[in-house]
């Protein structure tokens, strides 16, 4: 549902159900809305069943790389004796993203059962859910549900009278966009600073306190209790696209758009409907120039390119974009996207941990001959030096956030490169103050 | 490294650093952290937690109050500032009774932003960025997406969160805080 708005009769309303439906925060409220069924069904079943369906449903991780889910809780070690760890990925800071919040806000009992359910499937007996900081409202609200769902033997030592022990812990992040990248996530959860890990080890041999770990996404573990009561066959049958695209997806549209808000699609919705239907297209007087399609670390596609374009992992993907985290940033005409590059770029800038010396080099760098574009005092060769720098940076540190600021980057001056030429030949006034 | 886009810098300068230390984990805030220890399997992990209830009831991390926290929590004084200057969230100086927080990454800033904030720094006489306005009533900072990017611009005051700021809203925001 499009909250605030009212929800269109083109969504496929799952998750969003109960958005702005202020009575199904409680437990209570929870479920008489169906609540918990879900969770009493997957107890009924071995663990392993419960990996199974999620696996036939065909669901992939929710929080930007789309990895299939069932298949991760599968990676898990079988009687190893160690103790295991589920954590829920909370951060939510990908520029453009604003979908785990609302889940929270709204449905914070349709989290804990996924939670709950996810972590009987991976033997785990404890869940961090790991929230950003800044969310202060969904802190709340979480903190609030979790107590409810003690207080109501929904979690516990005996989970449902099941004689099962599942523990929920809230953990409130301080502030740093990296800490949403998994291995960041776990060094934040054992109080250290939010270096991401080199990988291998994963996180299913050793996470979090050196366990076997899974983490997954708000949105992912929301839609667990609907795959158990709708069925796998259900959920599979959601995909309008490719078939390895199923269910369905939560799209937060911001920027140039005259409604901005979550919409829930099946995957392989078309992008361009949902742009100019769904969100209701461009300000009056405006016509588009740019969507940002899966957050602001995957490459721009212009409008011509959104024409066609099936909103799933391939399609976005055969577009030489992502899906991502589904966070579309639309920009019309009226934005510079020099200037909007450059933004983006301080933002990776600002969040690079500093471990890897091309990530932490080259953010800084390439903000810094942007702002030398921008104050009217760019080169020719400019644009040469940000590809060179881009490429430098892409592939080739601990994690992603490097080939992230250059994803927008080299996709802008593929796509955008007169604005680039005409800050550096003068033809356009500077945009910034002298550097 | 994740800063502060620009440090806070108050009016109210590093009052209290010759005040002897309050210790902050006695009676209630103490009880508070023994329960929180037993819901991780070490005490490290609950380094983030201590360090807000040290934020909740100081307002700001002292030198002094990150030795108290390396002491409770069996880490060095060190380890705890590497980790504390990390994170944007914790305040190493004093700040304004009340501290915002206004989002200017690119979604929020393609829908004027940056006029929110402007605003900000001119209504609450912070003038810049880290800032604490004369009454030490404000301080206000730039900080990157808040996850509410479709109800721009969203700004942070102390605990509240408040959507869809506009330069006209300011005024009736600021109102509410004393
Ligand atoms: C720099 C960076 C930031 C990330 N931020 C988030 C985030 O805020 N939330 C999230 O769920 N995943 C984020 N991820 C992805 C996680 O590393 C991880 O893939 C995800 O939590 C796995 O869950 P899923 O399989 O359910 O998607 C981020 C990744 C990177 C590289
Ligand atoms: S790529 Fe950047 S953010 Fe990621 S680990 Fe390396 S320095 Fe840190
Ligand atoms: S960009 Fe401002 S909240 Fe996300």
């Amino acid at each position: 549902m499009g909250f605030p708005h009212a929800s269109h009769p083109r969504e496929t309303v799952v998750l969003s159900r109960y958005f702005g439906d202020a009575g199904a925060r409680s437990y209570r409220g929870w479920v008489e809305r169906g609540g918990y069924a879900a969770l009493r069904q997957a107890l009924g079943m071995a663990p392993d069943e419960v990996t199974a369906v999620v696996k036939e449903s065909g669901l992939r991780g929710r929080g930007g790389a789309g990895f299939p889910t069932g298949l991760k809780w599968s990676f898990m070690p079988k009687n190893d004796g160690k103790p295991h760890y589920l954590i829920c990925n909370a951060d939510e800071s990908e520029p453009g993203t604003f979908k785990d919040r609302e889940i929270m806000r709204w449905t914070p009992h349709q989290l804990i059962e996924g939670c709950a359910i996810a972590a009987y499937a991976i033997g785990a007996e404890t869940c961090y859910i790991y929230i950003r900081g800044e969310f202060t409202e969904p802190l709340r609200i979480m903190t609030a549900a979790v107590a409810e769902a003690y207080a109501e033997g929904a979690l516990g030592p005996n989970v449902l009278g099941s004689g099962k022990r599942i523990d929920v812990v809230i953990h409130r992040g301080a502030g740093a966009y990296i800490c949403g990248e998994e291995t960041a996530l776990m060094n934040s959860l054992e109080g250290k600073r939010g270096n991401p890990r080199i990988k291998p080890p994963f996180p299913a041999q050793a996470g979090v306190f050196g366990m076997p770990t899974t983490i997954n996404n708000v949105e992912t573990l929301a839609a667990v209790p609907h795959i158990l009561t709708r069925g796998a066959a259900w959920y599979k049958a959601l995909s309008l696209g490719n078939p390895k695209s199923t269910g369905t997806k939560l799209i937060s549209v911001c920027g140039h758009i005259a409604r901005p808000g979550n919409y829930e699609i099946t995957l392989g919705f078309p992008m361009k409907d949902l742009v100019f239907d769904l969100a209701g297209g461009m300000r009056p007087g405006r016509t588009l120039k740019a969507v940002i399609p899966g957050g602001s670390s995957v490459p721009i596609m212009t409008a011509a390119e959104i024409e066609d374009c099936p909103t799933d992992y391939e399609g976005i993907a055969a577009k030489g974009s992502m899906l991502g985290s589904g966070g579309m940033i639309v920009m019309d005409d009226s934005a510079d996207m020099v200037y909007q590059i450059w933004r983006l770029a301080r933002f990776y800038a600002h969040e690079s941990c500093a471990q890897c010396t091309q990530c932490r080099e080259g953010t800084a760098w390439t903000t810094k001959v942007l702002e030398r574009i921008l104050a009217g005092k760019g080169k020719e060769e400019d644009l040469q030096l940000l590809l060179d720098l881009s490429e430098n940076m892409t592939g080739k540190t601990i994690c992603v956030l490097s080939d992230s600021c250059a994803a927008p980057i080299v996709s802008g001056i593929q796509k955008f490169r007169s604005e680039f030429e005409a800050y550096i030949s003068k033809a356009r006034k500077p945009a910034l103050a002298g550097v | 490294m994740s800063q502060h886009l620009a440090q806070p810098h108050g009016a109210a300068g590093h009052g209290g650093h010759a005040a002897p230390h309050e210790p902050v984990f006695v009676g209630e805030t103490r009880a508070k952290l023994d329960q929180l220890f037993a819901r991780y399997p070490i005490k490290a992990a609950c380094l983030l937690p201590a360090l807000w209830l040290v934020q909740e009831a100081r307002g700001w991390i002292s030198e002094q109050a990150m030795a108290e926290v390396a002491d409770v929590v069996g880490l060095t004084p060190a380890y705890v500032k590497g980790v504390v200057t990390f994170y944007t969230m914790y305040h190493t100086h004093p700040v304004g009774r009340h501290f915002i927080q206004v989002c200017t990454t690119s979604p929020c800033g393609l829908c004027g932003a940056e006029d929110t904030l402007k605003a900000l720094l001119a209504q609450t006489g912070c003038g810049e960025l880290g800032a604490t306005s004369p009454d030490g009533r404000f301080t206000v900072m730039e900080v990157e997406c808040l996850g509410a990017c479709g109800f721009p611009t969203p700004i942070l005051v102390d605990d509240d969160f408040i959507e869809s700021v506009t330069p006209d809203g300011v005024a009736a925001i600021l109102k509410r805080y004393a």
